[in-house]
């Protein structure tokens, strides 16, 4: 009997209501609350907190003519691109490579080392770094051990002093998953390489690499995705300044929410975020897709 | 710490394709390079540990002239410490409660039925995965506020839940994949329910695997700082996260010591219990789960 049938289909995949509640009133709740709030002008406090009105596109008309969205964008561009594609994914191949060389105490050693970076509470990480770049903290302490000149990092330079903390933090990830990759690499194929001759880095480049390209493609694509969100390792160390010089779409979307009270302005920075993240997960999918056989 | 490895869907099962582990020969200079860079690493950690033991510590990274555990013992009153760090662990481990029972639930119907709706839901969740959480908290605040939900601790779990499900899910999903459906088969034949089938096969031999799904979102609960910092205002029910800015202000000047002790107080149980996951299994476990699709 079809409808008995029916019956017990449903009933099989009632285990999976809890989960897919707690998703749709958390997750999905919040995503569209986002779009609709962005054509609102919902505030924090007072009148507007309680009787938002509909204002269409007026905060993404604002959002292009406010000089600070630009910035913005441009900011969380090489935030992604500086921290993710080159920091943490270049340094992270870099050592797990490096780890197959070496003895298996000194890359325990390390590995451990890097890992305690990025398990630590972000809050602690971002106190760290930002002892760590302050003016009297430990980097200006070492480079004038070689008579560098003082160099204020947080304000002079507060994009190089959060990636370069983002890259601290955050590289342990890609290099987990380069050591899982590596490990996959058949020894036939670089012994076979090496007895015709080729050299450490053309094997590298030549075999290894082509071999992983899978697993290099997801971790791009995950690390882009985690440094997108990024936000309490900047909001501790700068807060988004001096003067916006290191304010990343999340803190921006902060920012003009919680500081400014105009929440239906902030939501709209918040679901240009969703969108492009929305964006680079469908692109994820993809490639995972196209990669099962 | 943010996603989950779940990369690598090719990665070829390490038994069947490779007979041997390829290891190049070890090499000096990969271990002085490995060293120079796992320096790097604990760097920005040293004025924490320095500071800790200081009880003059300021900005600067120095041996204390007289080093002494004043700070720890200032930090150990029920205010600063125990009240923030009881409230941290009903986060926490109220979120991996409620993450791993709706998990377990939601990826049984999932990996032994089959259905149309299996592919959909799971890409659907892996979709979720790349969600920037940071772009949804002030959408989720307006939420919290309509429905009366801001500064309930047990709302606060239910959205922690929600948002690492997507990867509880996924890994959960494998784990049961990995268990024989012949076992189940077996007690089935004996009488037993589907419901006694997962409680006495299947929960058993995953209990490694749900361990592993637990403390990972344990960790990232114990360390999350942005989402208390929106949805939990006062003062009494704050985790250590963000009860850690009284350390700022309303003492006057910080105390960059006690900020140090209480920072080290507070990250020693997530490195602990990372400890515990990598040294169990290896990483290997943590992320065969993630790894396979």
């Amino acid at each position: 009997m079809p409808a008995n049938h029916r019956t017990r289909h449903v009933l099989r995949y009632l285990p999976v209501l809890p989960a897919v509640v707690l998703l749709l009133v958390f997750l999905a709740g919040p995503v569209l609350w986002a779009f609709h709030a962005s054509l609102t002008n919902a505030g924090l406090t007072g009148r507007h907190a309680r009787n938002p009105e509909w204002v269409g596109l007026d905060n993404y008309q604002r959002l292009l003519q406010d000089p600070v969205f630009p910035l913005s964008l441009a900011l969380t561009v090489l935030f992604v691109a500086g921290s993710a594609i080159l920091g943490q994914n270049v340094l992270g191949l870099a050592l797990a490579v490096l780890m197959r060389r070496a003895r298996p105490v000194v890359s325990a050693t390390v590995g451990t080392a890097v890992v305690a970076a990025w398990v630590l509470p972000e809050i602690v990480a971002g106190f760290a770094a930002y002892a760590f770049f302050s003016r009297d903290g430990t980097l200006n302490q070492l480079l004038g051990r070689f008579g560098l000149g003082e160099t204020d990092w947080l304000y002079a330079l507060p994009m190089v002093a959060v990636v370069v903390a983002n890259v601290w933090r955050g590289t342990a990830f890609s290099m987990l998953v380069y050591r899982a990759a590596l490990n996959g690499v058949p020894a036939e194929l670089t012994e076979a390489a090496q007895m015709d001759g080729a050299g450490a880095w053309q094997r590298l480049a030549f075999i290894t690499l082509p071999v992983i390209r899978g697993s290099i493609a997801t971790n791009l694509m995950l690390v882009t995705l985690q440094t997108l969100a990024v936000f309490t390792l900047i909001w501790v160390m700068t807060a988004g300044g001096p003067a916006n010089a290191s304010t990343t779409l999340p803190v921006l979307a902060y920012q003009e929410a919680f500081k400014f009270g105009d929440i239906g302005y902030g939501t709209a920075v918040a679901s240009i975020l969703i969108l492009v993240g929305g964006v680079f997960g469908a692109a994820y999918l993809r490639l995972l897709k196209e990669q099962r056989p | 710490m943010t996603a989950p490895v779940q990369e690598g869907q090719r990665l070829p099962r390490q038994k069947e394709s490779q007979p041997r582990p390829s290891h190049p020969k070890r090499s000096t200079w990969a271990d002085v390079v490995l060293l120079f860079i796992g320096a790097c690493f604990l760097l920005p950690l040293l004025w924490l540990v320095l500071g800790s033991l200081d009880p003059a510590a300021g900005h600067a990274t120095k041996v204390p002239q007289q080093p002494g555990l004043d700070n720890f013992t200032a930090v150990l009153t029920p205010e600063l410490l125990f009240r923030p760090l009881w409230n941290s662990l009903l986060l926490s481990a109220g979120t991996g409660v409620v993450t791993v029972a709706a998990a377990v639930l939601a990826a049984y119907p999932l990996s032994r039925y089959r259905s149309r709706f299996n592919t959909p839901f799971m890409y659907g969740i892996l979709f979720g995965t790349c969600l920037p959480i940071t772009a949804i908290m002030v959408p989720v605040y307006g939420l919290f506020v309509q429905l009366r939900l801001l500064d309930s601790l047990p709302a606060t779990v239910l959205f922690l839940a929600a948002t690492s499900l997507p990867m509880a899910i996924w890994m959960t999903k494998n784990f049961i994949d990995a268990v024989p459906l012949a076992l189940e088969e077996a007690a089935w034949v004996d009488g037993a329910s589907r419901l006694a089938g997962l409680r006495s096969i299947v929960l058993p031999l995953m209990g490694p695997g749900l361990g592993v799904v637990f403390i990972f979102v344990f960790i990232q609960a114990w360390g999350n700082f942005f989402v208390p910092f929106v949805l939990l205002l006062s003062e009494g029910s704050q985790p250590a996260a963000v009860s850690i800015f009284s350390f700022f202000g309303q003492h006057g000047a910080v105390a960059y010591g006690q900020l140090a002790a209480f920072s080290i107080l507070y990250s020693v149980p997530v490195l602990a219990l990372y400890a515990v996951v990598a040294r169990g299994s290896g990483n290997s476990l943590a992320l065969s789960g993630a790894v396979r699709g």
